[in-house]
């Protein structure tokens, strides 16, 4: 900081004013001395506001400010953002691909493929949606993403759909009414109600509107025989560590599970268990050990201590065997950029023992259920980004995993393509697949069966959508898991890097 | 227990990526070829077309006559200059790399029987300093050996004290170029097995696909030795374009035996395959991996393992850390190959010391690379 506002030529008497104001706002004041590197995510980026707010500049340019950050963390930067704003009359500019930032902000621009699609307050932004958005209740015994994939199956009505803690909420095509919808075939108890229009909503409509889906004319996999297919949901209890197993086979359990590096604590007594067939979610705040977790999980990092079991086996030290019944989506695209999507799907399926007549058989399958067949020849280096993020997918289901891992698969890649990518998890799940994922996108908790918070290595919370809702006292999944990161972290003052943390201690010198 | 499956996608990926990019084609077959065409050139003591000034301060027959060498010869190209102030003011614009004066009453001396011609150097650029000292003074000697031979009979016969050194040095003008081909084989081979090796693998850490294998039953030991056979292969490659270019290029006899130096050859890539897999799973960058591969592959195979100084007469310090690295046995044993021919006890000796290198690698990089996952 101090830096900086050399650079910017703050004089040294507004510097002893501003940076201790600036640390105080950012909660960064206990980590004076800490090296930049050091800080987690959402530190680091609270740390680049406040060496630029040293000068308080007259227009601030932000782009993409909260990518990577939690909502916790997100919420703190758009708190110092508005502080600001309100005190030295700046003018902000963000780019954002968050629908939260975006309602924080006077005026909205919507962009897509170079052009303007809509400009406005977010309020007047909401009349492109106004009268199309429903919620229903989800029919006893389905999973919502069931039902979710059954109304965005009905393409001719529905326009989008996510699933809300128990309710999905969607949106019809101009002109068409509730009374139509296909899902009604399955669930005549449906009774949708009419809700106010958000701002995603109208962002959906707007980019449906201009592009187009990409996505258009993909077929899915078909919901086999809907109702009979969600026995899921009523085996599930609230007890992680639980013996639930008189209802299915248990996929993969953990006990105990601790993962230090030197003296920090990512992971800390950690114990749960996942079911076969089941949907589980990872969710934390930026360097919670949601991560760390999942890397002991696939076997990419040994435990310190605990039990840790993977269909059946430690993925470890089991024989190269046992891997055979796990796929691995990383979070970064990590196949092969000089070789062709077929040439991927090859080479990953040989790594995986698959003969040469098994992968002729199962590479234009694959292809075909990707959505990749038109783009099989081309290098995978030089697909967008949403086509990697299929192709990853397919390269880690050619050999029909038992249980497919997914970090933070669906970071970076726009909404219509997370949906896509959403409709193939229920399918997925559907046909039996054991699915792990982590994600920063809170609303994503909802299609999961099961739901896991972490927070500074401890495990806070776990259970359905809805219990986790219930436990965080809010109707949002945002929300909650705001208020239940901030109740844990109020329950007592456990720090991994043993340094108080809520303690503004008073050495903010610059 | 190793698939076959397995190993065949393994490796088939590998060729396919070579295929793809140019880069390893770049430094496996081009980079090679190119050092040994440039090297085998230009890294030669000898030097030739050496610009110099010629001051005939004596400008009688005589004298015009002893520096006549200079005129027919290969070695130089002289600029006659009227005086010594002309001459220096090339050297200062460093058109000329020396300046051969005769003096005045050079015929005089002559006729005294001791004469003396100057010339000065640029010491700046020692060798080639030491080259035209060594070639002026030939030059002089020889037409001081004809001159006495011409006047037999004359008094001021030949006590002369011009150092008379071989000619050896201007009939065998690839002496050192000679010398230099095999030791630059080993350099080549260094630069392909441990600079490529390092960067591809370095590059499958940096972009996680290795994470990629990992998950997948794809063992350490398969991965591994699915990188080092298409990476020997191509080091294979460029052993062999060299040992070609060596031999029919450079004329360089091959006096000793092929299966030996093959032998020798493919646990030698061995060793350099593996401690560039070493290395890129010690640093995971691409960058790193490229310092690491040059400090601890290249400079010290160029400087340490006698390609340039002889071991025998480097200080004890250097010679033990010339002889903790691989190159140096293998350095030892192909110029004994090329050069001298088959050395039974050499060959036995230091193949099985580079063996013993191959199989620390070998281990040590199977072990980072297993370990490295935490």
């Amino acid at each position: 900081m101090k830096l900086y506002s050399d650079i910017y030529g703050v004089t040294d008497e507004v510097r002893r004013q501003r940076i201790p104001e600036l640390l105080a706002m950012t909660g960064l004041a206990p980590f004076t001395e800490r090296l930049a590197g050091r800080l987690s995510g959402g530190m680091k980026q609270k740390l680049g506001l406040a060496c630029t707010l040293t000068r308080m500049p007259s227009l601030l340019l932000l782009d993409e400010p909260s990518v990577g950050v939690d909502p916790l963390s997100r919420r703190e930067l758009w708190a110092i953002i508005k502080k600001v704003v309100a005190q030295e009359h700046m003018t902000v500019l963000v780019s954002t691909g968050y629908m939260e930032d975006a309602e924080a902000c006077d005026k909205v621009c919507v962009i897509d493929h170079g052009r303007v699609l809509a400009e406005g307050t977010p309020t007047e932004l909401l009349r492109y949606a106004e009268h199309t958005c429903y919620r229903t209740a989800v029919p006893e015994g389905i999973q919502p993403r069931v039902l979710q994939a059954a109304l965005m199956d009905d393409r001719e009505n529905v326009l989008d759909a996510v699933p809300e803690g128990i309710e999905v909420r969607f949106n019809l095509r101009r002109g068409r009414t509730p009374d139509a919808l296909t899902a009604r075939q399955f669930f005549p108890q449906l009774a949708p109600y009419p809700v106010p229009a958000r701002l995603e909503d109208s962002f959906m409509y707007l980019l449906h509107q201009a592009a187009g889906s990409e996505d258009g004319g993909q077929e899915y996999a078909p919901l086999p025989s809907l109702p009979a297919s969600c026995e899921g949901r009523n085996r599930i209890g609230t007890a992680g560590a639980a013996p639930v197993a008189e209802h299915g086979d248990i996929d993969i359990e953990v006990h105990d599970l601790v993962r230090r590096f030197g003296n920090f604590t990512a992971v800390n007594e950690t114990s749960f268990a996942v079911h076969h067939g089941e949907v589980f979610g990872l969710l934390g705040p930026n360097g919670a050990g949601k991560t760390t977790t999942f890397r002991m999980l696939c076997g990419l990092l040994p435990a310190t201590s605990g039990q840790l079991l993977v269909a059946g086996k430690n993925l470890r030290t089991a024989p190269s065997d046992a891997r055979r019944h796990i796929g691995y989506v990383a979070q970064k695209f990590s196949l092969y950029s000089m070789l062709s999507v077929r040439e991927n799907l090859e080479f990953f399926g040989g790594a995986y023992g698959l003969s040469r007549r098994e992968l002729a058989d199962r590479i234009p399958e694959i292809l075909e259920e990707f959505a990749l067949t038109d783009r099989q020849d081309a290098l995978a280096g030089s697909l967008p980004l949403g086509y990697k993020q299929r192709l990853s997918m397919a390269a880690a289901l050619l050999h029909r995993p038992r249980i497919l891992f997914l970090d933070e698969a669906t970071s970076g890649i726009d909404p219509i393509a997370r949906r896509g990518f959403w409709r193939r998890i229920t399918s997925l799940a559907a046909a039996g697949t054991t699915v792990v994922i982590t994600t920063h996108f809170m609303e994503e908790a909802n299609y999961c069966d099961r739901i896991m918070i972490q927070d500074q290595g401890r495990m806070i919370a776990i259970g359905t959508p809805a219990e986790v809702m219930r436990q965080g006292h809010a109707q949002q999944m945002n929300e909650a898991f705001i208020n239940i990161v901030e109740a844990g972290r109020a329950a007592d003052d456990y720090d991994p890097f043993a340094v108080k943390k809520k303690e503004g201690s008073g050495d903010a010198e610059p | 227990m190793l698939s076959r499956k397995r190993m065949g996608a393994l490796m088939g990926k590998e060729f396919t990526q070579i295929g793809r990019d140019s880069s390893t084609f770049l430094i496996g077959i081009i980079l090679p070829l190119l050092l040994i065409i440039l090297i085998g050139s230009g890294l030669s003591l000898d030097v030739k077309q050496l610009p110099i000034a010629i001051v005939l301060e004596d400008d009688s027959p005589l004298a015009r006559d002893a520096v006549s060498f200079v005129n027919e010869s290969d070695y130089f190209e002289p600029h006659y200059v009227p005086s010594m102030a002309a001459a220096e003011q090339l050297m200062d614009r460093r058109t000329i790399e020396a300046i051969v004066r005769v003096p005045a009453d050079f015929a005089t001396q002559v006729g005294r029987g001791h004469a003396e011609v100057q010339a000065i150097l640029y010491g700046a650029n020692a060798t080639t300093a030491a080259s035209a000292r060594s070639y002026l003074s030939a030059g002089l000697a020889s037409w001081q050996a004809d001159y006495s031979a011409r006047h037999a009979g004359a008094a001021t016969g030949t006590r002369g004290g011009v150092t008379v050194v071989t000619r050896q040095w201007f009939n065998d003008a690839n002496t050192s170029t000679y010398l230099f081909i095999p030791g630059l084989i080993v350099i080549v081979l260094t630069l392909v097995g441990v600079f490529l090796t390092a960067l591809v693998m370095a590059r499958e850490w940096e972009r996680g696909t290795l994470e990629s294998l990992f998950v997948t039953p794809a063992q350490s030991l398969e991965i591994i030795i699915a990188k080092i056979i298409p990476y020997s292969c191509i080091a294979g490659i460029g052993f062999t374009l060299c040992v070609l270019t060596a031999i029919y290029g450079y004329d360089v006899p091959l006096l000793g035996s092929i299966p030996v130096l093959a032998l020798a050859l493919g646990i030698y890539i061995i060793v350099a395959v593996c401690m560039g897999l070493t290395i890129s799973a010690v640093v995971r960058s691409q960058f790193l991996a490229c310092q690491m591969a040059l400090f601890i592959g290249l400079l010290p195979t160029v400087m340490l393992s006698g390609f340039i100084f002889d071991l025998h007469s480097v200080p004890a310090v250097v010679n033990i850390i010339g002889h903790v690295m691989p190159a140096t046995y293998y350095m030892e044993l192909i110029k004994t190959l090329f050069l001298a021919g088959d050395n039974p006890y050499l060959a036995v000796r230091n193949t099985c010391v580079l063996a013993g290198y191959a199989v620390v690698f070998l281990l040590l990089s199977l072990r980072l690379t297993r370990k490295k996952l935490d």
